[in-house]
């Protein structure tokens, strides 16, 4: 089947601004990846065209951009999942276009390690040096939040992010989420005195574009709240 | 004017084994890793199924009966004392970590929950045994996730998107690398004492894989080029479960957890090509079985794919045919919601991608490349080893997928490739920062970014007409019909004059894209270049050994010959030709015998 793409380009060294072009890939095949088409395009048509991509089943996070204007991961959509004959892809909005489909990541994994995104624990070991224990239960506790693969989706498609980029952003509240609820982390204090903030998760307006976006199913809106809760309450669980 | 860098330690790759090394190399010595990715994209993520390590939480368990288990999965090539103490190492290893924070899923008692996998046994009763440490079915993700936010912690240096073109070598030993940034295509020059390689595999070189675009082999063509040889290159295995078509991965772990494979007869076909435990045998003795089944006509359809069932009925009819128990004694029974909760990313996987749930229906899948067991020759220090002596190469480290150490042998088991890469990925980066400590920096010489510009040039231009994607394309099917799960003189003869016909396209190729920044025509064209390069040594490799072992099959020479062949392969690349030489396996404990399950 024939399906057209019409990619949002933009070259630094040649271009003033961004510019749609259109690419009519005729072999289509319904079961075809949209990062398949976007690989045939720059394999057989216009070697130019530049984006991320790694894994392309959905686990590395690179291949996130805008499909018929919702962010999705290119590697995780099908043709016949979509259902228009015109395919749009777009970069990320929120985060300054580099070139093509590639956008600057540095302000969203600023925000990621502003948040102590790593475990913190008292210096002592464990006294037989096995694991620390941790019931099946408190695990389950903080298991959503461990799936996050940083592909920015969702941070790109809040529009308190794009109005402030200085919002810290869905996804660096769903890594300090992370830690926060494991039970074997001893950080939650200042990762919640700096989610505190106003551009920590008081800024979050409970838009839900973000679980929308999630390509891991994260209940991200769920998770902010939560540390609201957290911090109204002053309660952590 | 390049800009210069200088480090004590020079990491190149950013997966598991590279911020692994860049974690304990960090501890003593001026460190920085490079990757060609951000480092949370690197392929580690992928790996599903768990970290083999001998805890014993759930059921008895020795470091021995895992060095056995592991021994044996390599058909007796793996190097054994190496073998030995990663299945010492592994128990610590993964203590360390749950210590530095790893959600690993849990038993009822708090403890790391641990399940079957392919070819890990009580060797006392040859049934599977509980040794794959698991974080649901994304292992990987949570080993990758944990040692970046380790090293953030640890402030360690990086540099992402940087492409590694060139070795540098001054007096025979590593003196550091040359790197283009993506961003700019700017060249860099990374001064060090020390250099390791953690570039991972390379299945990109055959048609249907579960690995990454990224997965090229970079770091195996830059050291050929530099006169380092490959070893066993010929040892790639083909995985038996990747989703019909796509080559994603569906990890071994649903199999661990009761998953039968099914021939289009409806017959559970293991049963006959590894009596004791079927569908957890070995993943080449799998390949191999469900390839002869299509072979007979009897995939499912006539079609070249097999179904990979784990459907609660199929899996409880079958459980009860084994007499399979649970550690406290009580029946193997699985439920509905309890795939649901174990294997998450495996229904999203079969719901995305075949629109179909596991729970319900049945997975098609097939044979894809998956692993490559060669690769840079090292110790078990990290130590790159450059001759059939095993002589050190000063300075030079390669640890993870890259290297070859050998634990894998001729056939890699489950659960532990993602060991190898914190066992060795620590001891490469600890022995790097020793010895960097006790070395000066050398002198690098004027023309050090010569050799990467010459490359460059040649692509950027190239008057030819050839597309890379053309070639690549060609490149892939000639390896996956000849260069895969069974072989033949003369499929490799054709593979092999395929490959050659290509490197000479690939000096006429054409780029579309001339600019500096972000060029992914020239990183694709140059990732292109390598993958010619290793095809060419895996052939070469593949053909000289005549006799089949582990993932290496030949239906011209279908048995193990150890009498001839117990041996690793060399294999050098001068210009348009490998030179093979062999070194000796290190047997300790474990005379070869015959391998069956």
């Amino acid at each position: 089947m024939e399906v057209t793409l019409k990619i949002l380009r933009f070259n630094p060294e040649t271009d003033k601004a961004p510019h749609y072009e259109t690419y009519l890939v005729p072999d289509a095949e319904p079961n075809d990846l949209i990062l398949d088409l976007l690989e045939c395009v720059r394999g057989y048509q216009d070697g130019s065209l530049a984006f991320r991509r790694s894994c392309s089943h959905g686990i590395c996070g690179s291949d996130a951009i805008r499909i018929n204007g919702h962010n999705r991961l290119a590697c995780k959509v099908l043709v016949k999942d979509i259902g228009t004959e015109i395919i749009t892809l777009e970069p990320l909005l929120g985060l300054r276009v580099i070139k093509d489909l590639i956008v600057d990541m540095e302000p969203f994994f600023e925000h990621y390690r502003s948040v102590m995104p790593y475990f913190m624990c008292p210096d002592d070991p464990v006294e037989d040096g096995k694991e620390r224990l941790q019931s099946p239960e408190q695990r389950e506790r903080y298991d959503d939040t461990t799936k996050c693969i940083l592909c920015a989706a969702c941070t790109t498609s809040c529009p308190s992010f794009w109005v402030d980029g200085r919002y810290i952003g869905p996804s660096a509240i769903v890594n300090a989420h992370r830690f926060i609820f494991d039970s074997r982390d001893c950080g939650a204090i200042p990762r919640l005195n700096i989610l505190n903030e106003r551009m920590g998760v008081w800024r979050c307006r409970t838009i839900f574009n973000c679980t929308e976006a999630c390509p891991r199913d994260i209940k991200i809106t769920k998770a902010i709240a939560e540390i609201k809760h957290v911090l109204s309450t002053g309660k952590l669980d | 004017m390049t800009k210069q860098h200088q480090y004590e330690v020079v990491i190149v790759g950013s997966g598991g084994a590279g911020l692994m090394a860049g974690l304990f190399a960090s501890k003593t010595a001026k460190t920085a890793v490079l990757s060609k990715l951000h480092p949370t994209r690197s392929h580690t993520g992928t790996a599903q199924g768990g970290v083999g390590a001998a805890l014993g939480n759930q059921e008895e368990d020795h470091p021995e009966w895992h060095t056995y288990d592991s021994v044996k999965g390599s058909d007796y090539l793996g190097d054994q004392d190496a073998i030995e103490f990663m299945c010492n190492e592994a128990v610590q290893a993964v203590y360390d970590l749950e210590h530095m924070g790893l959600p690993f899923s849990r038993t009822p008692d708090g403890r790391i929950a641990q399940r079957p996998f392919g070819g890990h046994t009580n060797n006392v009763t040859g049934k599977p045994v509980r040794r794959s440490c698991y974080a649901a079915d994304r292992t990987g993700h949570m080993i990758l996730q944990t040692l970046y936010q380790q090293c953030l912690r640890n402030q360690v240096t990086f540099y992402d998107e940087y492409q590694v073109l060139d070795l540098i070598l001054v007096n025979g030993s590593a003196a550091g690398v040359v790197a283009m940034e993506l961003a700019t295509g700017e060249l860099h020059i990374f001064h060090s004492k020390a250099v390791i390689l953690a570039t991972g595999g390379h299945g990109r070189i055959w048609e249907i894989t579960s690995n990454a675009y990224a997965y090229t082999g970079d770091g195996i063509a830059i050291s050929l080029r530099r006169g380092i040889p490959a070893e066993d290159m010929e040892f790639f295995q083909f995985h038996p479960t990747g989703i019909y078509k796509f080559g994603i991965l569906i990890t071994e772990g649903v199999r661990g957890e009761g998953g039968i494979l099914i021939n289009g007869i409806g017959e559970r076909f293991m049963e006959r090509y590894a009596p004791h435990v079927k569908d957890l045998a070995s993943r080449d003795v799998i390949s191999r079985a469900m390839y002869l089944e299509m072979q007979e006509g009897r995939g499912v359809n006539g079609q070249r794919y097999m179904y990979l069932d784990v459907r609660p009925e199929i899996v409880n009819r079958y459980a009860e045919v084994d007499g399979r128990t649970r550690p406290d004694g009580s029946p193997y029974r699985l439920t509905a919601e309890e795939i649901y909760l174990k294997l998450p990313d495996i229904i999203d996987f079969c719901r995305t991608y075949l629109g179909i749930d596991p729970v319900t229906q049945p997975i098609p899948v097939q044979p894809t490349a998956h692993y490559t067991m060669g690769g840079i020759p090292t110790n078990y220090y990290g130590q790159v080893v450059m001759d059939e002596q095993n002589s050190i190469f000063p300075g030079l480290y390669a640890a993870g997928e890259v290297a070859c150490v050998s634990v894998h042998g001729a056939n890699r088991l489950g659960t532990n490739s993602l060991l190898d890469l914190i066992v060795f990925g620590k001891h490469a980066g600890i022995h790097a920062s020793e010895f960097a400590k006790g070395a000066s920096f050398q002198v690098l010489p004027g023309d050090v970014t010569d050799f990467a510009r010459q490359q460059l040039d040649l692509l950027i231009n190239n008057s030819g007409k050839e597309k890379g994607a053309d070639i690549a394309e060609k490149m892939k099917t000639t390896m996956f019909q000849n260069v895969g799960v069974f072989r033949t003189e003369e499929g490799m003869r054709q593979a092999l004059d395929d490959i050659r016909t290509l490197k000479e396209r690939y000096r006429h190729i054409r780029l579309d894209d001339h600019g500096k920044a972000f060029n992914m025509n020239v990183l694709n064209s140059l990732e292109i270049g390598n993958m010619l390069d290793l095809a060419e040594v895996i052939t070469v490799s593949a053909m000289a050994r005549q006799e089949s072992r582990g993932a290496h099959a030949r239906e011209d020479f279908p048995l193990r010959d150890d009498k001839n062949w117990l041996k690793h392969t060399l294999a050098w690349s001068h210009q348009g030709d490998v030179e093979l030489r062999y070194k000796p396996v290190v047997i300790t404990k474990y005379q070869p015998k015959e391998r069956v399950y």
